[in-house]
């Protein structure tokens, strides 16, 4: 089961290796892990996507919660949570295949960032299995280069009313 | 006025009333050391940083107050790792200070640097790297404050060189602007409890197990007050003995791998089990689902993290361990449970404690015996890792807390002969005794010196059997006799050893010397290394194998 895991921290240096430490010396995994500042600039959100059963889950957020710099620990149910990734994706494309990714594209709502005589490289932003989507259909071609940031969310507001 | 942060350290650590600081001082620390010669703290130099952190560790579980040490950067540093592991495995109050470069040569390689905040961050409860020093004095408040607080651990702060030597104007005392976290409201708080008290009225054999929780936060008396009101049989892990005197009659002694049979027996029949200030560790629980699998469990921690990490519970609440107790026995009505305790008098009886005694050769276990006998069971007993924990565990019986000092979760070897002086230093009118082997007393001989020439009277008890018992012990039983790398051949003569750094050394070679031995030694105003040659062949029974159920031990051969 994966689960998206946001943490809000006291922003000073070291804290991320302080949350990440955790991770490894307890041997849970990480999938992905993004960190950004939030409307309070002292403090950091940092979003984790992890592999797990409840007790798992259980255990992480618990132990995360122990660390001193956190402010806050929640579990994000996929369902109830606004999801992005952002990827940037170079295929492998001349002239003859061009316009076959460029369509691939378009249907995701990709956005063509850069081209070369036989590359193109796109932007995507979306859900994350929005992303693996467009990559499933991208492998034929051959992906030259691929580098995506991980899994930020915050709680759909809408459906807690 | 300014202030260099050398002094602002010097007077931060008064503001604590540190009394004491063991340490061991090198290029990046002179301008503390500095300071520190005319300061009204003693230094107590060890002769290795290991020394000096285990010292101040047996300090803080000697007297409840936070352990104080400091090392240099580089080596000095690192040689505190296993040290500060320690503490935070068994949660003891610890502030480490360490010298480091200068801030702005951190990063170069530079002589003598090390991460030593990154290599520390899993082995401390929080740590800090100053990088100004108008934050010195905020970060030493935080620091006592977190090491002491909560569950306890050992905090480290890192200090530049420059740190040390800028001037800064007097910085005020600072506020903590620490995060706080509430695990329960208090109306919750209050269902949890009450959920518990409806427990133990309902059980009709229940047990009591617990932790080192109950010594940190001063609970001793609020449990026996529980044990005895609703007549409940009280066992102790190895860092939970003296919570609970060993010489009531509802106690049980310790449980686990080398715990009591009666005290085993009773957790694999018991309807209600309450761990309080204790986390299931492995060497206490054995085989997981035939633990205590026929009762309801609860689990009382400071820690939430602790709840449920092991074994599933039945009720929790999370809290110190005094205030909870408390308010259950302000809750809990008198109870009786004749049958059980009839029981367990039958298994007391049956399996007691015992060794078979060998003529003309010196039992390990009478050692400890007589210790205990010598000392009136007044001493404070510290210990080495390995068979000497274990006999010291089993035949040192404890009537009260932090009297009974060892590395129980990390199991450091050459920790209890550093933390004997440390313990003796912050209780100078008590009689210490570190109860070791020949192998872990190794690890940490040269704080011979330091007890000597800062006359600190601990006695170390030998149990000499030229070999690393418990892994020979293992061997023995589950590799087939081979005794691969356990003997100690070439040991040194202790005895010499010891009059070589100015203590007095006595051996001892037959059973009828052991109590004079122990008398003289004392009496003696002096540290005394006494070499108890005993049983080579001795093992520590009973004993659940690794991975076994706690109810099926091992015992000697009759």
């Amino acid at each position: 089961m994966r689960h998206i895991i946001s943490v809000l921290v006291r922003n000073h240096p070291g804290v991320l290796s302080h949350v990440v430490g955790l991770f490894t010396r307890r041997s849970y995994n990480i999938e992905s892990l993004a960190a950004g500042v939030t409307e309070h600039p002292e403090i950091t959100r940092i979003t984790i996507v992890v592999t797990g059963d409840e007790h798992v889950l259980d255990q992480v957020m618990k132990q995360v919660n122990k660390l001193v710099d956190v402010l806050k620990v929640g579990d994000l149910k996929y369902r109830q949570a606004i999801t992005r990734e952002l990827a940037i994706i170079t295929v492998k494309a001349g002239p003859k295949s061009r316009h076959e990714v460029i369509e691939i594209a378009n249907v995701f709502g990709a956005k063509v960032v850069d081209m070369s005589e036989d590359t193109i490289t796109l932007e995507l932003s979306g859900t994350e299995r929005a992303l693996q989507n467009m990559v499933r259909l991208l492998n034929p071609f051959s992906i030259e280069e691929m580098a995506r940031t991980g899994t930020i969310a915050l709680s759909m507001k809408s459906s807690e009313q | 006025m300014k202030k260099t942060g050398a002094k602002i350290f010097i007077e931060t650590l008064l503001e604590h009333g540190v009394d004491t600081l063991f340490g061991f001082p090198g290029g990046v620390l002179l301008p503390i050391y500095d300071e520190l010669y005319h300061a009204q703290i003693r230094h107590i130099l060890a002769r290795h940083e290991q020394g000096a952190v285990h010292a101040a560790d047996g300090y803080a579980r000697a007297t409840g107050k936070v352990g104080v040490c400091i090392a240099t950067s580089g080596p000095g540093a690192t040689n505190l790792v296993t040290g500060l592991a320690t503490a935070f495995m068994d949660s003891v109050p610890l502030v480490a200070f360490t010298g480091q470069v200068p801030t702005h040569m951190i990063g170069n390689d530079s002589f003598q640097e090390a991460d030593i905040y990154g290599i520390t961050i899993p082995i401390t409860k929080y740590n800090y790297l100053v990088k100004d020093t108008s934050r010195l004095k905020e970060v030493m408040y935080e620091a006592f404050y977190l090491a002491s607080n909560g569950r306890p651990g050992p905090v480290l702060i890192d200090l530049p060189k420059d740190i040390t030597v800028n001037e800064i104007t007097n910085p005020p005392i600072p506020k903590l602007t620490l995060p706080q976290k509430v695990p329960h409201t208090a109306k919750e708080k209050e269902q949890r409890i009450e959920k518990i008290v409806s427990l133990i009225e309902k059980a009709k054999r229940p047990v009591i197990y617990s932790g080192g929780g109950i010594i940190i936060s001063g609970a001793h008396q609020h449990l026996q007050t529980l044990a005895e009101k609703a007549s409940i049989p009280v066992t102790t892990t190895l860092m939970g003995k003296g919570g609970f005197p060993e010489t009531h009659e509802l106690s049980l002694g310790m449980l686990g791998m080398h715990g009591t049979r009666y005290a085993n027996y009773a957790v694999s029949e018991c309807d209600l089990l309450i761990g309080i200030g204790a986390r299931f560790d492995d060497r206490v629980t054995g085989k997981i689902s035939s633990f205590a699998s026929k009762a309801k469990i609860v689990h009382i921690d400071i820690d939430p993290a602790e709840v449920g990490k092991i074994i599933r519970v039945d009720a929790s609440v999370i809290g110190d361990a005094r205030q909870i107790l408390e308010s259950l026995n302000r809750k809990v009505k008198k109870q009786s449970h004749p049958e059980w305790i009839k029981q367990i008098g039958q298994w007391k009886k049956e399996y007691p404690l015992a060794y078979k005694k060998k003529e003309g050769v010196i039992n390990p276990q009478y050692v400890v015996e007589q210790i205990y006998e010598q000392s009136k069971g007044e001493a404070i007993i510290t210990t080495e890792v390995g068979q000497n924990q274990m006999w010291a565990a089993q035949f040192y019986k404890c009537d009260k807390p932090r009297t009974f000092i060892s590395s129980g979760g990390l199991g450091t070897m050459g920790y209890g002969f550093p933390a004997a002086i440390g313990a003796k230093v912050g209780c100078p009118d008590r009689i210490v005794f570190d109860v070791a082997g020949d192998g872990s007393f190794q690890m940490n001989i040269q704080e011979l010196a330091t007890a000597v020439y800062n006359k600190i009277n601990v006695k170390v008890a030998i149990l000499n059997n030229g070999c690393l018992g418990m892994v020979r012990q293992w061997q023995e039983l589950f590799y087939g006799q081979r005794y691969s790398q356990t003997i100690l051949e070439g040991n040194p003569d202790f005895v010499k050893i010891a009059e070589g750094y100015g203590a007095v050394g006595i051996r001892v070679t037959k059973p009828e010397e052991v109590p004079s031995a122990i008398r003289k030694a004392i009496e003696l105003d002096q540290p005394v290394v006494m070499d108890f040659l005993v049983n080579r062949e001795e093992n520590v029974y009973p004993m659940v194998p690794p991975g076994g159920a706690i109810n099926k031990m091992l015992d000697e051969e009759k």
